[in-house]
């Protein structure tokens, strides 16, 4: 017995100090993901986000209708529950009624009510509406769906259209601004940082005060000025682009100020000197040996503004100064509810609204998470 | 002193220079507000519009002359003679357009900045004071989803929930009786009764924040040695907290006062919008769809101006409360 708990003893003791040592010779992003990966709301984001950009990518196979599918003859229909009991019996098989319509003798709007005969049984994998995947090829492919009937599981629009379709195809473009964006950001921000803090003098003071100005500007009121300047004519591709020139345009600032404060402590370091002796070139110095050490904070500093740009977009399309329909984005959506008789009468048109509350926590929780594992003093 | 003068000549510099970018971002788009009047005049039906008249109304915009001159001419105005030019759309002279939406807007915004304060610090140093609790846990999370909800839908989301269990439309600023009546004690005092809508709106996300840094504020200072000192000589726990932790957390909060009313007139225009508040959001929306230009930069300018002077009146508390930043700067300055 003793004897056991000694031999199952030793094993866990040396595993115990190979942990201890792994933890010495381990690499900084090794540390920070292993910091990370404890950082249980961070993970929570993360996966989150994992699904979001699933979503994403391929909305066109999760949506089972087409955006723009519109069903005249059930416009603003509430959203179907899914059921399993039905009548006293339970089906493996989840399903949803068939709509009864009915007309409110004084307000002439239709009403909806389940109809407990007809029931609709949603199947995975099903064959419905033809699309062009990624417009490479045709297929009817669609995660789930129903055979024949409908299926509306966040109701319809004022057109008739599928709200679920609508949010999952909004997903993509709403999601890719940010990131986007950020890219743009990154680009501007570590270019004109770097130059600011690697040169320093006469190019860092001009940079600075450049920051301080833009900083100092009211960022809604100028993205509105801005994206009042895109010509309304403009297909809709080069719009999308143009709306993420404009929320990206401010954001790099931020990003400028980490890169360039890290550079100037860094570059006296004596790693630094020692190239600079060894005869490298500055753009290698940058590269080589600054830019990998400050790169974690450019991580944490990117993760943090996706959610910004993400407001941003919202916020123009809804005032109808960014994106417009057809292309439909989680702002566009909104801005069909914007009025009171609308959302009154369809609530479920503030969906949208949800998705983007949880799309900028998931980014906070995972940003915050990266900047508590990317603090090397932290334990 | 030395500092707040240097600090005052950067903001008139800044001033100026968002005065010149305010004009280009009116210029910027295609077009101009009398050719697109024209098309629409004759998308009506109305007759041609005569050469005369566009000569004349160039004439009267000064449209006619290059832009640099544009740019004096109404610069010059505004700053000697308080004009601020005639908006094309409503043929009047700006400065009665706006001048009672500015001071509904500020009355917003101010209401939104007592909200903000009223409940962020308070709850900031209750959190902070019962860390890891249920409540502390709880306001946390309210904390995080205020910062992440667009201000907009917040705006949406009451006027619903207004319409839904009150029965009432929760927009504007006045019951329309009130509308277009002068100002009486009856119609401040129903504005009062509206007011609180949009204050909330506008109030949270800096509520959130506010909460956010009371929070790590009072926590980095409870766990210096001063405090516990304290303790170990036995002040009770209510003084200790008020007398010292509460003070200094809170000097960096009450410093960047200006920066939280930019905060609120930044994000006020969408939210005036959603609740149709009679302030300048709607009017300024309006301007800049239809290029109508002198109006849409004025409101510009006006709002950058209000965020350049926050951000002023932010540094110099800042500076007068922290001698950290007084000193240092006079250090780099020479």
């Amino acid at each position: 017995m003793a004897a056991d708990t000694a031999a199952r003893g030793r094993p866990a003791a040396a595993a115990e100090q190979d942990r201890a040592e792994e933890w010495y010779v381990a690499s900084q992003y090794r540390l920070m993901w292993r910091r990370l990966t404890r950082h249980r709301l961070a993970i929570f984001g993360g996966v989150v986000l994992a699904v979001l950009y699933l979503v994403a990518i391929f909305c066109e196979f999760v949506a089972p209708y087409d955006p723009s599918t519109k069903n005249t003859d059930l416009l603003t229909a509430p959203p179907q529950r899914i059921h399993f009991f039905g009548q006293g019996s339970f089906s493996p098989r989840p399903f949803v009624y068939a709509y009864t319509v009915a007309e409110d003798p004084v307000t002439w709007r239709k009403v909806y009510a389940d109809d407990p005969e007809t029931r609709f049984p949603i199947r995975w994998f099903v064959r419905g509406e033809e699309y062009r995947f990624w417009g490479l090829f045709k297929t009817r492919a669609h995660l789930f769906g129903v055979d024949d009937g409908y299926v509306f599981l966040l109701g319809t629009d004022t057109l008739g259209r599928d709200v679920f379709s609508r949010i999952m195809y909004g997903t993509r473009i709403s999601l890719s601004i940010g990131l986007i964006g950020v890219a743009l950001s990154f680009i501007l921000g570590l270019t004109i940082g770097g130059v600011s803090g690697y040169f320093g003098g006469f190019a860092d003071a001009v940079v600075q005060r450049s920051i301080d100005f833009l900083r100092s500007l009211p960022v809604l009121p100028v993205w509105m000025a801005l994206a009042a300047a895109l010509p309304a004519n403009w297909p809709t591709i080069r719009v999308y682009f143009g709306i993420t020139v404009i929320v990206s345009l401010i954001g790099w600032t931020g990003l400028a100020r980490v890169v360039r404060s890290k550079l100037l402590s860094l570059r006296h370091e004596d790693f630094v000197m020692a190239a600079v002796v060894a005869g490298a070139h500055s753009g290698k110095i940058i590269s080589r040996h600054l830019i990998p050490g400050f790169l974690s904070y450019v991580i944490v500093s990117l993760t943090l503004a996706v959610p910004n740009m993400i407001l941003s977009e919202t916020a123009l399309s809804f005032l109808g100064l960014g994106l417009r329909p057809p292309v439909v984005s989680w702002g566009v959506l909104l801005s069909e509810a914007q009025n009171l008789h609308a959302i009154a009468l369809a609530p479920w048109l503030l969906l949208p609204g949800l998705f983007i509350i949880v799309a900028v926590l998931a980014f906070s929780f995972v940003g915050d998470g990266l900047r508590d594992a990317a603090d090397p003093y932290a334990n | 002193m030395a500092y707040v003068l240097r600090r005052f000549v950067a903001m008139a510099v800044t001033i100026a220079l968002v005065s010149v970018v305010a004009f280009i971002l009116i210029q910027l788009p295609p077009g101009d507000y009398i050719s697109s009047y024209v098309a629409a005049r004759e998308a009506a039906g109305d007759d041609e519009v005569s050469q005369g008249e566009i000569d004349s109304m160039v004439r009267e915009f000064g449209l006619d002359k290059p832009v640099h001159m544009q740019y004096l001419r109404w610069i010059g105005r505004i700053v000697t003679k308080g004009d601020f030019g005639r908006s094309f759309a409503y043929r009047r002279s700006i400065n009665e357009l706006i001048w009672e939406r500015f001071v509904l807007t500020a009355v917003v915004g101010l209401s939104a900045l007592v909200i903000t304060y009223l409940v962020g610090v308070p709850l900031g140093i209750y959190s902070s004071l019962r860390q890891y609790s249920v409540s502390d846990f709880a306001l946390t999370t309210v904390g995080y989803v205020g910062l992440a909800t667009p201000n907009f839908l917040l705006a949406i989301l009451l006027m619903y929930l207004g319409f839904k269990y009150f029965g009432a439309s929760v927009g504007g600023l006045f019951d329309a009786k009130y509308m277009e009546s002068p100002w009486t004690l009856a119609k401040i005092v129903n504005m009062l009764g509206h007011l609180w809508v949009p204050a909330i709106v506008l109030g949270t996300a800096g509520t959130a924040g506010i909460i956010r840094v009371t929070r790590g504020m009072m926590l980095d200072e409870l766990r210096k040695q001063y405090v516990v000192t304290a303790r170990a000589k036995g002040l009770s726990e209510r003084s200790l907290i008020f007398k010292y932790p509460v003070r200094i957390a809170l000097n960096p909060i009450v410093a960047t006062i200006g920066w939280q009313l930019t905060a609120i007139v930044s994000g006020a225009p969408i939210v005036a919008m959603v609740l149709s508040l009679p302030t300048t959001g709607p009017l300024m929306i309006n301007a800049l769809l239809l290029q109508d230009m002198y109006l849409a930069g004025t409101f510009i300018l006006l709002l950058c101006t209000f965020t350049v002077v926050g951000t002023f009146i932010s540094d110099v508390l800042l500076a007068m409360l922290d001698p950290r930043i007084r000193l240092g700067a006079e250090r780099d300055g020479g």
